[in-house]
């Protein structure tokens, strides 16, 4: 259950001033939760190593034959890759395009999912029904199976992998938004804005969405891992991002191709991969606990 | 039930009969065709081989033909396989990929059901967060992670199993456990909380109440009921374990449809490419119908709705 802003200010004025708002007791609950910081840091870290690897990092794609595929060691802290490019580098540079995709595409899903989901729960009725049918029809089909025959069919372009990995991604958004909003719906500041005249597009913008972006956040992080999985399996089987570009995926489809010989070409970019799926997991479940006391886990 | 059955069937043929539509007509945007080779053929032999297949004609008549073959079963024929007909393609790989799913799911389910009941049955103790914190970690060890990393430890190391090909009933082990062990953490984590949601119940304490042995509480009194959430996942879960093969045939080298599937989108194999995307949809309709009927068996209160 949210609670829903505008309810808020019917406490009297001192009560306000000395409870704590929604947002704050949110930080306090957050700050307690000791995994949900830990990854929290781990994500922001490697995302700004990720952003300013340019500034201290060894180029990604300088090639050095000649050296070939060494074990890490001080100059390498990763070891090199079998064209001898720095792995750590690498795995920097490949962490920038894996983020961006999750952040894109998560962007994109849940853009569509708020939307789609709000104006199925507001319609209600016939519209409801339809919409939520088109929904469970799509859960049941095998969507990487559409986003590969979407890269085979428009190039393989990373703008495209954003705008297909988002359309397939929105329907779990879709329907705990519609879920929401039927709860929403019935109380009484939905009810004064529809008797003072508001039009539907209105209440739904201004009244309905505000009041999910709570769980919306929540379930962006947790949607961030899920998309960079699917970018990293469309990457390992060679339909995602194109050489010389690396993401974590095509970085572990390159290591496990050598693994017999250069374990630790899959071992790193897999370590930071995990870790980066564990630390986001685990700031989404930290979110939820702060944000929405009372949802179930799992 | 069969009425039930029946109307769910009839459902689905709608939505097979969109997404072939869809398929096809997207295929039919690529820029590319089956018979743009590195090696250049001659504008002759290229247009004999259009005309072979019917690709000369216009987009609404090959559609047409396309979708009366499809009603009769006819998938049609491979532009890249040549001689070969979709349907036997599809024939000839899908036991393997059945077969891996069907280990798979065994290993899913049992890992998966026993670790998260064992977790359940004492709330908060060892037994609760070790397989626990076992499952958070499967989770974040996706399976192109961890099937390297099984070849690395059992294969290469110690040695114990092929590291790829499909022979012998030993090379069925690691990929079972690579794409099974995946989501035997999804399916421990729902075991548990359906576990502890039903022992939180009523009759339960109506029965140990009435003596019942603990053993006999779980498993006559509280199984039934636990074993909802894990049926209603496991439709979900052999959904993704078809994209999961994907990436578990390409590292153990086994050739299964999602080898033939990445094959076909690669070289534009517009047949092959329409014939796996209907049937993986197709099976996948079937199995959600599956576990729809186990639901309501399992239980009843479900049939009046």
């Amino acid at each position: 259950m949210p609670v829903p802003i505008a309810t808020s200010t019917a406490l009297p004025v001192e009560e306000i001033e000395q409870g704590a708002s929604l947002w704050k007791d949110a930080v306090r609950r957050f700050a307690r939760n000791q995994m949900a910081v830990l990854g929290l840091s781990f994500v922001l870290l490697l995302a700004i190593a990720a952003l300013a690897a340019p500034l201290f990092a060894q180029p990604y794609d300088k090639q050095n034959l000649s050296y070939g595929a060494k074990a890490p060691s001080s100059e390498h802290w990763m070891g090199t890759d079998v064209l001898g490019r720095d792995l750590l580098s690498r795995v920097l540079y490949g962490s920038r395009i894996s983020l961006a995709v999750g952040i894109c595409a998560t962007f994109v899903s849940l853009t569509i999912g708020v939307f789609y989901g709000a104006i199925s729960g507001y319609l209600g009725g016939k519209p409801d029904v339809v919409m939520m049918r088109i929904v469970d029809i799509l859960y049941a089909l095998p969507f990487t199976v559409f986003v590969i025959l979407l890269m085979v069919i428009f190039g393989r372009n990373i703008i495209l992998l954003f705008m297909a990995i988002g359309a397939v991604e929105w329907l779990t958004v879709a329907r705990i938004v519609r879920g929401q909003v039927l709860s929403l719906r019935r109380q009484e500041f939905i009810e004064a804005a529809i008797a003072l005249g508001l039009r539907k597009r209105a209440i739904i913008l201004r009244h309905l969405v505000p009041n999910v972006l709570g769980i919306t956040i929540i379930y962006a992080t947790l949607t961030v891992p899920s998309v960079m999985l699917l970018e990293a399996v469309l990457s390992f089987l060679g339909f995602g991002v194109q050489p010389p570009m690396s993401s974590l995926g095509v970085l572990i489809d390159e290591g496990a191709r050598n693994i017999e010989e250069f374990p630790w070409l899959l071992t790193f970019p897999g370590l930071f991969f995990s870790l980066t799926l564990f630390s986001l997991n685990f700031l989404g479940d930290g979110l939820r606990d702060a944000l929405d006391p009372k949802a179930a886990k799992d | 039930m069969l009425r039930f059955i029946f109307k769910r069937f009839l459902q689905t043929i709608p939505v097979l009969f969109i997404i072939a539509t869809l398929t096809f007509f997207l295929m039919k945007m690529t820029k590319g065709g089956p018979f743009d080779t590195e090696k250049a053929t001659t504008p002759e032999i290229k247009k004999q081989l259009e005309a072979h297949y019917g690709l000369n004609k216009p987009v609404w008549e090959q559609y047409i033909d396309y979708i009366g073959k499809l009603i009769q079963g006819d998938l049609g024929p491979s532009f890249k396989y040549a001689g070969w007909n979709v349907t036997e393609l599809i024939a000839g790989a899908f036991p393997v990929s059945l077969e891996l799913g069907c280990y798979a799911l065994a290993v899913a389910l049992a890992i998966g059901m026993i670790s998260g009941f064992i977790a359940a049955l004492r709330p908060n103790s060892v037994t609760d967060y070790l397989p626990m914190s076992l499952a958070t970690i499967g989770i974040c060890l996706p399976t192109f992670v961890m099937g390297p990393l099984l070849i690395l430890t059992f294969g290469i190391a110690l040695g114990w199993f092929n590291s790829s090909g499909w022979f012998f009933l030993s090379d069925r082990v690691l990929p079972a456990l690579t794409l099974g062990g995946y989501y035997s953490a999804y399916i421990s984590r729902i075991a548990r909380t359906g576990m502890i949601e039903v022992l939180s119940q009523d009759f339960i304490r109506t029965a140990r109440a009435k003596g019942a042995t603990e053993w006999r509480v779980v498993f006559k009194h509280a199984l039934k009921g636990a074993m909802q959430p894990v049926v209603t996942l496991t439709a979900p879960v052999t959904a993704h374990m078809v994209t999961g093969s994907f990436v578990v045939e390409k590292i153990f080298d086994i050739p299964g449809l999602g080898r033939f599937f990445v094959t076909a989108a690669f070289n534009r194999d517009l047949t092959l490419v329409v014939g796996l995307v209907l049937f993986y949809a197709a099976l996948i309709v079937m199995l959600n119908l599956i576990a729809d009927v186990v639901l309501v068996w399992l239980n009843p209160r479900l049939r009046f709705e």
